[in-house]
């Protein structure tokens, strides 16, 4: 398990749910991350280094510790872009594992101590959040975090620009990316507002269906055995999914939402109680991306209905004294307000 | 060094079993995680390292390691004193090639695993925890899930005697391994076998058979036969079964059913299965045993499977199932919230003198302005640049909000038992639906007939608390001393994880179990109060008997307690004495 292949996105298990978010976030990166309840052992982490493998290698300005792309017009900040002129490079899309210990410095970036005591030099040490950017930011446990962090996180995770103002550094960074936070809400819970804040949520359990159990099990050892011919076992699938990507991200700023699905998607969160109108706007949003991922370039009431219980689950008001789960709350009002 | 009375005691079996471990951690090039083993410091324990250490050099994490520790950096203690950086290999890659050993990894802390964890994803050298947890002790610190989930192989030795006199003596471990002896025939289709197996023994992490079918073709590695799936034997499943499904199973598997079993029943015609037919067998690997005999046909290992796992259960599972606690998961000490480490996290709240490390930052712009006025005095440099002593040294400061633990300790008594369990829940609820704003947590022990138990240990988590009080029950007799002890015992382990405990004692006040030699439960009552007063535990006491008589008041006054008369009991009132008395300690 050294640095090694990734496991292929289109040969994991089951996990519809959790997999369909990943690539709406990957089409409308403006959704703001995915939130992944559930067990342990679930693929979650696998599911999302395979996204970020499966993606094309990006284009970046060589020498580039923010893996700036060389087409962005805002400055960059070490002038790395006028360094390379023309030369363009190639890199993976990063997947960064944020651990559940990182500090502050780790995570925003510091102070290059060495550079410092050496040479006396005031240089910036990017953190984590340099090497997330145009990738993904996977967390674990993310209820776990310490407070201040995940607020902090998700601060940049929506501005898509680190600030540090610290330890006599000033320097804002461009830090796009896609924000995956997993946890297990029965040990212990994200505020609300916090929740808010994710575009999408799902929830992932064992699968405890056995002939699924059994596939993943067999699928990991072949993986294990020999990961390249198991790869090209999927390279089709793989890149069936690439394209699709690739031409809902060109189709997406042509896709329509007519005034009836504005009014649609207001009537639904009003119906299921979902507060705020970040909830409407991610609907939406999240319309949009799943209309454009099937091809289409006119939001229909079924691409609604689809990203509903992802888009709103997390925004509903909480009574403690109501036990009625999120997702049966609004598959109610989607079956009121949407007929099939 | 054999162990004692190996014949009925599984305690041999065991030691075999651990043994095998390592051999299969050798063979098992990194793909495994390592080994949880759950040991007490010992002579067992340490026979067991020898033999590791026979076969593999380890390094062991020390117990002053941080996460930067792990991945090594700078050393500022070396780069001052030199005047160039100097830096320190992390104790990951140091440990290349190495087993890293982690003494009293229940202990922990949540930053460290966390980092640990990581690193098994991404490759590391193999990992051995020793849990040195009191197994009989429920409330003990466990390693955090995530950490323990990714370690395949988990092994018991608590219950293995081995023979003392051996010991003694300083006889080597005995490398050749009974387990190894006999592979058994070719098992048919392993993978669904693993899965069924730890769907049957209640494991729901699908971790965990991934996981054994490693273990299984490291096991047939180390035998020193292929270890291609299609060919693995019989003694490659138990050892799989052993060491990795049985010690997680968290129940018995139910009763085979004849018509429910996914594969075929025994007895396959023997034309039926052509894979496990085609690889040739591999007698010419192993030329000892199977030269005679033809090659045993291909079996069904799913109930052998379920047999060698059930050698391995973990000690207590039985009892614990007996008493239906087994879905309570107790707290690992991974959790949030231990913010005590005020040099560590926080908010920022100045700097002061000290030395970096263990932690603690180094607050660059003020360690150089204290340097800068001694320069002239201090002998110039060669190279000029600025002379940094280690007394210059500055560090950052945080404060970290203190988090309180609110315990409720709740009178399951008597016919008024359900209305008070009643709203006692409801104050939980309405506690948890507002933590998060104060990241408090909230415990409740309920006491009742004989005894008092942890009904909801500490947690922030609503969903949990919901679970776990669902079925509490209530009547019997009322021992308001077990009940108050093991409320203090809560508060105290608390207050050791950096948190405020408030004890919130809901009852009518009338003890009428405890005590004995003498002692009338009342007194054993204000005996155990007095505790309190004396640990300094903050505490309200909510008498709520229909009319309030003096002995509440004795009890409260005991412990010094504030006390709150509810003669009517309602879940709203109790969070506002809560709250009243929150805000007075605070």
């Amino acid at each position: 398990m050294s640095a090694r292949i990734p496991f292929p996105f289109t040969a994991i298990v089951g996990q519809a749910e959790m997999k369909q978010a990943l690539l709406l976030a990957a089409v409308e990166p403006r959704l703001g991350g995915v939130m992944v309840f559930g067990d342990r052992g679930t693929g979650k982490s696998t599911a999302v280094r395979a996204l970020a493998g499966l993606l094309p290698p990006m284009k970046v300005v060589p020498g580039c510790r923010y893996l700036c792309a060389p087409d962005d017009r805002s400055p960059c900040i070490e002038g790395c872009r006028e360094k390379a002129g023309k030369r363009i490079e190639e890199a993976n899309v990063p997947f960064v594992d944020l651990p559940l210990g990182a500090t502050e410095d780790r995570v925003v970036g510091s102070l290059d101590l060495e550079r410092a005591l050496a040479t006396g030099e005031k240089r910036f040490e990017p953190g984590l959040l340099a090497k997330a950017n145009r990738g993904f930011l996977y967390i674990d446990e993310i209820n776990l975090l310490e407070d201040h962090l995940v607020d902090l996180l998700l601060d940049v995770a929506v501005s898509g620009t680190n600030v540090v103002e610290r330890e006599g550094l000033s320097i804002r960074h461009p830090a796009r990316f896609i924000l995956v936070g997993s946890g297990n809400p029965e040990e212990g819970e994200l505020r609300p507002q916090l929740l808010d804040r994710f575009g999408l949520s799902v929830d992932v359990r064992t699968p405890t269906d056995m002939g699924d159990r059994i596939e993943i099990v067999k699928r990991c050892d072949r993986f294990d055995r020999d990961p390249a011919s198991f790869v090209a076992e999927f390279a089709d699938d793989e890149q069936k999914t690439l394209e699709a990507i690739a031409k809902a991200r060109k189709l997406l700023p042509k896709v329509q939402v007519a005034d009836e699905m504005l009014g649609l998607g207001a009537q639904l969160c009003s119906a299921v109680g979902a507060d705020g109108l970040r909830g409407e706007l991610t609907l939406l949003r999240a319309a949009r991306a799943q209309a454009a991922l099937s091809g289409k370039k006119e939001v229909k009431p079924h691409h609604v209905a689809e990203v509903a219980t992802m888009a709103l689950r997390h925004r509903l008001r909480r009574n403690v004294l109501d036990d009625t789960g999120s997702t049966s709350r609004i598959t109610r009002a989607i079956a009121e307000l949407i007929p099939a | 060094m054999t162990p004692t009375g190996a014949e009925e005691d599984p305690s041999g079996e065991r030691w075999a079993l651990a043994l095998s471990a390592i051999d299969i951690l050798m063979a098992s090039a990194g793909t495994i995680g390592g080994i949880l083993l759950r040991a007490r410091p010992g002579p067992v324990r340490d026979a067991w390292t020898d033999a590791l250490a026979l076969v593999m050099p380890t390094r062991r994490l020390p117990a002053s390691a941080d996460a930067e520790g792990l991945d090594g950096g700078l050393d500022l203690t070396a780069t001052l004193a030199s005047g160039r950086p100097v830096h320190r290999a992390g104790i990951l890659a140091d440990a290349i090639g190495k087993a890293l050993l982690v003494p009293m990894a229940e202990r922990l802390n949540p930053s460290l695993a966390a980092r640990l964890a990581t690193a098994i994803d991404d490759g590391c050298p193999p990992l051995v925890l020793f849990d040195e947890g009191d197994p009989d002790d429920p409330e003990r610190e466990r390693l955090p899930a995530a950490l323990m989930d990714r370690l395949a192989i988990h092994i018991d030795l608590n219950s293995v005697r081995l023979d003392m006199a051996a010991l003694i003596a300083g006889d080597a471990p005995p490398p050749p391994l009974a387990m190894l002896a006999e592979p058994g025939a070719v098992a048919k289709d392993p993978e669904t076998a693993l899965a069924v197996a730890a769907a049957s023994l209640g494991i729901a992490s699908i971790r965990a058979p991934i996981m054994a079918v490693r273990v299984a073709r490291a096991h047939a590695r180390a035998d020193g036969r292929p270890d291609s799936t299609e060919q693995l034997r019989e003694a490659d499943m138990a050892a799989a079964a052993a060491l990795v499904l049985g010690p997680r199973a968290t129940r018995l598997p139910p009763p085979p059913p004849e018509e429910e079993q996914p594969p075929p029943p025994e007895e396959p015609p023997p034309d039926e299965p052509p894979p496990p037919e085609e690889p040739p067998p591999p007698s010419d690997d192993t030329p000892g045993d199977d030269q005679e005999q033809p090659e045993p046909p291909p079996i069904d290992p799913t109930e052998m499977i379920l047999d060698a796992a059930q050698t391995a259960l973990p000690p207590g599972l039985l009892d614990a199932l007996a008493a239906g606690t087994m879905t309570k998961a107790p707290k690992s000490s991974g959790s949030s919230g231990a913010k005590q480490k005020s040099i560590t996290s926080g908010r920022p709240a100045g700097v002061r003198p000290g030395m970096p490390g263990r932690g603690a930052r180094l607050a660059l712009i003020e360690t150089i302005k204290t340097a800068a006025p001694w320069q002239k005095i201090r002998p110039a440099r060669d190279d000029g640049r600025l002379a940094i002593r280690s007394e210059d040294l500055r560090i950052r400061r945080f404060v970290a909000q203190t988090q309180s633990t609110t315990i409720f300790a709740v009178d399951a008594s008597g016919s008024a038992a359900f209305a008070r369990l009643a709203e006692a829940k409801g104050a939980v609820e309405l506690l948890l639906a507002e933590a998060y704003v104060k990241r408090a947590e909230v415990a409740l022990v309920a006491f009742r007939g004989q005894e008092a138990a942890l009904a909801l240990p500490p947690t922030r988590s609503l969903p949990r608390a919901k679970k776990e009080l669902a079925g509490l029950a209530g009547g019997g007799g009322t021992p308001i001393a077990a009940g108050l002890d093991l409320a203090r015992k809560v508060a105290e382990s608390e207050r050791g994880r950096g948190r405020t405990p408030l004890v919130v004692v809901l009852t009518d006040g009338r003890a009428n179990v405890g005590g004995g030699d003498g002692v009338s439960p009342q007194e054993a009552a204000l005996t155990s109060a007095r505790a309190y007063r004396a640990a300094g535990i903050a505490c309200v006491f909510i008498d709520c008997s229909p009319r309030p008589r003096p002995l509440g008041a004795e009890l409260a006054t005991a412990m010094g307690a504030r006390l709150v008369t509810l003669p009517r009991l309602d879940a709203k009132a109790v969070v506002a004495a809560v709250k009243a008395a929150t805000s007075g300690t605070n």
